[in-house]
């Protein structure tokens, strides 16, 4: 009997660490199915709007933070500079976190450490502190390839993230892949539709005359499809966000991206 | 009732206001009763049938319009059709492609079948990317003012399928 346990739970491992294969192969970054003037905006550091939010990141990650009175530490008073110690790291997320029991995106690890280290509290989704420091944090890896991991204690977010994925929902009835798995490249009115790659996020949309997160351009879709909006920083969003970053996996961070 | 007074008093509300319940299939049809919950003047409740994937009944009784089913078909608060479809009309610039172009549709598909897909098209294609316009059941997280509501009203449908018959 505990033999037959040992065997099935055996089997189950291996089935679960079959790696699932993407609709995808190779994806294309939302940059290329936008205009000529945004590319350049987005190449263009003195002309890119999201610079804005990166420059006051940099501001923050340097300034001291009065948590609970005692300790003014700042990000660089554990990290350093964040130009090394944050390199690479954005291509990384959303990552398992032992302590917190769940996947944290960059969002939630600065709000993490925030708490934590700082003894401060969280930046409310979305303020313009959190999307300042989130896109300072991301553009250090700006040009790195995207390489989310799945494994071990991340993979049931990123299966509950696909079932969202591939889940018909709103007046309109439509799955994020009927768009953007089944119909990229045909166009919307006169406007194309992309693949729906996360690697531009943060990113400064003209739409919103602003720098916005990824939970929110995925909220922006929910409202297009007249369903109801999954709260920023939810679960169900953080999932769907490791599920797009390992769909999104070898395309390069473009933080902060331009975007229509 | 003309068309014109039609669109006028439809204009300001998201959609009709009518919900369509999905009965247990029967003899290979799917029957529908779409139950009136918001429409100031009262349509009793209506049967949508569908045999295949067409539904042959109009879903009203009044003549349709088909120079006002073209303005819910461009219209961005209403159909919003050019959205996927494109038009043989020089006046529309503009439309996607997601769907197959429209011109000559009047003589590929009859009214009932045209119904049946504007109604709800996952009848016929399971996976089919169209929303359904006329449809308030099965459908999962629904954002609140569009709750038990169909995207178009009856009246925006019927004037719709005689715009594409239009298209020979």
């Amino acid at each position: 009997m505990i033999r037959h346990l040992a065997l099935l739970t055996l089997a189950l491992g291996a089935c679960t660490s079959v790696a699932p294969i993407r609709n995808i192969a190779e994806p294309r970054s939302g940059v290329t199915f936008t205009s000529n003037d945004i590319r350049k905006l987005q190449n263009d550091d003195a002309a890119n709007p999201g610079m804005l939010w990166v420059e006051q990141g940099k501001a923050l990650w340097r300034a001291g933070v009065e948590g609970a009175g005692v300790d003014n530490k700042s990000c660089a008073s554990c990290h350093g500079d964040a130009e090394q110690a944050m390199r690479g790291v954005a291509a990384r997320y959303p990552v398992y976190d032992a302590a917190a029991g769940n996947i944290l995106n960059l969002e939630g690890r600065i709000n993490q450490c925030r708490v934590h280290r700082q003894h401060a509290e969280p930046l409310r989704y979305e303020s313009e502190g959190l999307l300042a420091l989130t896109s300072y944090v991301a553009h250090q890896s700006r040009g790195m390839p995207i390489q989310a991991s799945i494994d071990g204690p991340a993979r049931p977010h990123f299966e509950a993230g696909q079932a969202h994925y591939v889940t018909r929902q709103g007046q309109l009835n439509l799955s994020c892949a009927h768009c953007h798995e089944r119909n990229w490249g045909k166009m919307l009115l006169a406007e194309p539709i992309s693949q729906g790659q996360s690697n531009g996020f943060p990113a400064y949309r003209l739409e919103w005359q602003g720098l916005g997160s990824l939970h929110r351009r995925l909220r922006a879709c929910q409202f297009g499809i007249r369903a109801e909006r999954s709260a920023a920083g939810s679960q169900e969003l953080l999932d769907l966000e490791l599920y797009l970053a390992w769909r999104a996996n070898g395309l390069p961070v473009e933080a902060p991206g331009v975007r229509r | 009732m003309t068309g014109a007074l039609a669109l006028k008093r439809a204009a300001p509300s998201l959609a009709s206001g009518q919900a369509v319940r999905f009965a247990p299939r029967a003899a290979g049809c799917w029957l529908v009763t779409a139950l009136c919950v918001g429409l100031p003047v009262a349509a009793a409740a209506q049967q949508v049938v569908f045999e295949g994937g067409a539904v042959p009944a109009p879903l009203t009784a009044v003549p349709a319009d088909a120079t006002r089913g073209k303005i819910v078909f461009v219209q961005r608060e209403k159909g919003h059709c050019i959205l996927c479809h494109a038009l043989p009309d020089p006046e529309v610039r503009f439309a996607g492609n997601v769907g197959p172009p429209l011109a000559g549709i009047g003589s590929r598909l009859s009214a009932a079948q045209l119904r049946g897909r504007i109604v709800d098209p996952t009848q016929d294609e399971p996976d089919s990317v169209m929303p359904a316009y006329y449809r308030t059941s099965n459908l999962n997280r629904v954002a609140r003012p569009y709750a038990s509501r169909t995207v178009l009203s009856a009246q925006d449908i019927e004037d719709v399928i005689a715009y594409l018959l239009t298209l020979r």
